[in-house]
């Protein structure tokens, strides 16, 4: 869905009218965002608001304008950019920053890119490492950010399932899973020592399903890589009838030998090009993804490459400080 | 990776349907063997709300018998619990069916887990209490019940859990159901708050009466624990309760806005409508309701919205706009029920920040009224609250905030307590009672700026200003003011040599006149060795056995109570 064509959505006909008597979950789920994002706005210093470029991010953007609708969105944007982003997401960013007025910073482990760090010279877990963990520290020191919502959601992998929606860290970014504060009704305890800060997860309550339908209603832009399209891959046979689905952006994912295919697929979610598989699809419409959605067996993060590293990757690297 | 192809499925008319679509949150417990993590596996599996990759992650893992999915590794989350077998923290679950959206606060049941029944307790507005068939009633079945009533969890879903171990025995599962409604009838009678309670037989394992009748037993002809679960009304419905709405922040983009953003916390509010603030007690009319899609004549709860008034109130974060009607209780004093959350137990007079809606205000715990022991159901006398501990205490306030009480109102009546030191969140609160006005005085306006009251002094300290004169070994006399010291007594010591100068100066009286003044407790100190303490304050002389130093402390500080100096806690001014 091309930026120009939905971006200045202000009213949204298809979501139920506001007086409707009995509100559906994703109204429910929208107030209790606001609410997150208001408070922290209110009760930190220097928040910020990680920006992925995503649909969860593209999600999270929408639920801050209408949190301080009709002021401005009270914080910047931060993108961390490991140099492997598609190129479609870079042109998005900047077009979604420049629409909804918000300040957009951009931060790369830059003498890490330049070392030639990418995930085949390195394995993936020090890649990321170092080109995401690494740089989101980095960036959080240099501006001195005290609260920065991600936009990771409880459903996604069952680590996360236990993530509070405050969750603290401590002045090296590390998340202690034992060591986590109650979190009771919707008082949100915002108290922290000097050079310790907080990330936030104003989406912790949706689902896959909710973010699509949510996008859905509200007419929501995202980036034309989540729709089904004949796009060249390289495609890697990954035994028992298994595939993967390589995207064409970077030269050093091909194997010797391996030619470039024009496959009907679409990405489920947006990551760095060479570990984001796509899958093939014929969902290009909103409606039609939903629909693929229903059917799917296997969750959205099966094609991220990171998380099978090693048994419970997601949490050792949320230890680290990654979101 | 097909994508669904059945010629009857319509993806609008699916979508349409979504929209209907509400959501209910509901918290499960259970210790580490009545099959909760099964129960929640079971609902998650039969439901089809987990994914092939993450079957395939367990499968030929755990504790079943071959061939079989152990259920509760899909939901056994970080990395210590699967490597100790017991989940150790709350953790969230996500289902739909068609008719609902369902979100799981799945809490671990052992004894020590308390306070994470309790958080998940809180957004609840159902609770599956599991029961173990096999084993009968036990406490940790009792201990969520209270939990769920303590925080006002209207609805209790009893799984009788294992029925397929005791082959299905209708007459055990109707005497566990008689045994645990008296049980539900003596909580309701402590905390003043009733549950409906829903009993069904059910087998985790074997899938029975939790998503589906299997037909295991007959005899039973209820709904299954899903049906239950899709029928219940929400707790999220306060549309008829009296409006009110925490302000969060105040917009003001340019000059011609100025608008109040908050989540309304119960009621119904229109264009038009005469509003109050507290704790000021200002009254305006709602101009606009203000929101991204539009500005709609009437919104409810729990939508966030932003109001603009029809004139200039002086309003700020951590106000209350509420109906005119029925008011919010201004208040700077509450009785309440204290969930203990932290390592370090309950420190009576010392100070923790209180967060309450959108404002903290600083605070103490004057006195605790009494301790429930979860087994016995009884009240307990207790002279503080450990890590998981239960009880009643009043709280003092240092600014008078607008509540309601939690009974009434979970999203008014709530608050949590934060260790301004360590910044851990120590407890959950719920208020019982709170007396004051229906609005700030002129008084409380002073008490904002003003100068500080002997009053203010006392309710903080729990201890007026006095002198204290102590004569023995030294040891015994660092006892007692480290004695004071730990209750949050403040206090001024003048050992032997200084009491000397001074009075030779002629300025000891002055000296400690004027700090009796300012609320301190003096120690005039003079060291003797003759093995007794002798201990005078307000006119009374005790001497004690300095070879008992527990019991000369305790003596002292009766004595202190007895001169009038320590506040009685009968008299803690509620």
């Amino acid at each position: 869905m091309p930026v120009a064509e939905s971006g200045s959505a202000k009213t949204s006909p298809q979501m139920p009218p506001v007086t409707s008597p009995r509100l559906n979950h994703l109204r429910l789920l929208e107030a209790e965002s606001i609410h997150i994002l208001r408070e922290v706005a209110s009760e930190f210093e220097r928040p910020v608001m990680l920006y992925s470029i995503g649909k969860d991010s593209s999600v999270m953007l929408r639920l801050a304008q209408k949190a301080f609708f009709p002021g401005p969105i009270p914080f910047p944007l931060l993108h961390i950019d490991t140099g492997f982003k598609f190129a479609k997401m870079l042109t998005f960013r900047d077009e979604m920053a420049r629409q909804v007025g918000a300040e957009l910073l951009v931060w790369r482990n830059e003498p890490a890119i330049a070392a030639g760090t990418n995930p085949i010279a390195l394995d993936t877990k020090r890649c990321c490492g170092l080109l995401k963990t690494q740089a989101l520290l980095d960036a959080l020191r240099h501006y001195n950010f005290d609260a920065a919502f991600g936009g990771a959601r409880r459903d996604e992998e069952k680590s996360r399932a236990k993530e509070r929606i405050y969750s603290f860290r401590d002045g090296a970014g590390q998340w202690d899973p034992k060591n986590q504060r109650p979190e009771l009704w919707n008082l949100y305890n915002a108290r922290i020592h000097p050079g310790e800060s907080i990330r936030v997860f104003p989406l912790s309550n949706w689902t896959e399903m909710d973010v699509w339908q949510y996008i859905h209603e509200e007419k929501i832009p995202v980036v034309d890589l989540y729709f089904a399209k004949e796009r060249p891959m390289y495609v890697r046979p990954m035994g028992a009838g298994q595939e993967a689905l390589l995207p064409i952006e970077q030269d050093f994912v091909a194997r010797p030998g391996e030619k470039p295919q024009m496959v009907k697929s679409r990405l489920r979610s947006l990551g760095c090009s060479p570990c984001t598989g796509a899958i093939r699809s014929d969902a290009d419409t909103l409606p039609a993804i939903i629909a693929e959605l229903i059917g799917f067996h296997s969750s959205e993060r099966a094609n991220r490459v990171i998380d099978h590293d090693q048994e419970g990757s997601m949490e050792i690297k949320k230890r680290e400080g990654y979101f | 990776m097909a994508t669904v192809a059945t010629p009857a499925f319509s993806i609008e008319e699916f979508l349409l349907a979504e929209r209907g679509k509400d959501l209910l949150r509901f918290s499960t417990a259970g210790s580490v063997d009545d099959g909760k993590s099964t129960l929640i596996g079971r609902l998650l599996y039969d439901t089809q709300s987990v994914y092939e990759d993450q079957v395939k992650s367990i499968e030929g893992k755990g504790t079943t018998a071959p061939g079989q999915i152990d259920f509760a590794l899909l939901t056994d989350g970080l990395r210590a619990e699967r490597e100790q077998g017991i989940t150790i923290d709350v953790a969230y679950r996500y289902f739909s069916t068609a008719r609902r959206k369902f979100i799981i606060a799945d809490t671990p049941g052992h004894e020590q887990y308390t306070r994470n029944m309790a958080t998940g307790a809180s957004t609840a507005d159902a609770a599956i209490v599991l029961i173990d068939a096999s084993k009968g009633v036990q406490i940790q079945s009792r201990r969520h019940a209270y939990i769920a009533s303590l925080l006002r969890v209207r609805h209790v879903l009893v799984a009788v859990n294992k029925m397929d171990l005791i082959g299905y025995d209708e007459s055990t599962f109707r005497a566990i159901e008689t045994e645990f409604r008296a049980i539900l009838d003596q909580i309701a009678t402590d905390t003043g708050s009733p549950v409906e309670a829903h009993f069904v037989p059910v087998s985790a394992l074997k899938g029975d009466n939790v998503v589906h009748a299997t037909g295991a037993m007959p005899w039973y002809t209820g709904p299954s624990l899903l049906q239950l679960l899709e029928a219940l009304p929400s707790a999220l419905d306060t549309r008829s309760s009296p409006f009110r709405f925490p302000v969060q922040r105040v917009l003001r983009p340019d000059h011609t806005f100025r608008g109040f953003a908050g989540q309304i916390a119960s009621g119904t509010v229109r264009r038009g409508d005469e509003i109050a603030v507290f704790p000021s007690g200002r009254t305006a009319k709602v101009e606009r309701i203000v929101t991204f899609d539009g500005e709609p004549d009437e919104v409810t709860a729990p939508l966030s919205v932003t109001l603009v008034l029809d004139r200039e109130v002086d309003i700020s974060r951590g106000d209350l706009i509420a109906g005119v009607g029925a008011a919010p209780v201004v208040a700077s004093s509450v009785k309440a029920s204290l969930v203990w959350m932290d390592q370090r137990p309950l420190d009576v007079n010392r100070r923790y920040m209180l967060k309450h809606t959108s404002h903290t205000v600083p605070a103490f715990v004057s006195l605790i009224d009494h301790r429930v022991d979860l087994g016995a159901l009884k009240h307990e006398p207790a002279l503080t609250l450990r890590m998981n501990d239960i009880g009643a205490v009043s709280l003092h306030l240092l600014r008078p905030i607008a509540v309601d009480l939690y009974r009434e109102n979970r999203g008014t009546g709530a608050l949590i307590l934060i260790d301004p030191e360590t910044n851990a969140t120590v407890a959950a609160g719920m208020v019982t009672a709170a007396q004051g006005k229906t609005v700030a005085s002129e008084e409380d306006e002073a008490g904002a700026w003003g100068h500080v009251t002997s009053g203010e002094r006392e309710a903080r300290r729990g201890h007026r200003g006095g002198v204290l004169e102590l004569a023995g070994p030294t040891e015994l006399i660092d006892a007692v003011e480290r004695s004071l010291f730990a209750i949050g007594a403040v206090t001024c010591r003048i050992n032997a040599g200084e009491r000397a100068t001074l009075q030779h100066l002629g300025l000891l009286d002055a000296v400690t006149d004027l700090q009796t003044q300012s609320g301190l407790l003096t120690l005039v100190a003079r060291t003797g060795d003759d093995g007794a303490l002798t201990a005078s304050a307000g006119g009374f002389d005790i001497t004690l056995d300095a070879e008992n130093r527990m019991h000369a402390v305790a003596a002292v500080h009766q004595l202190l109570q007895r001169a009038g100096i320590f506040i009685a806690s009968e008299g803690a001014d509620l």
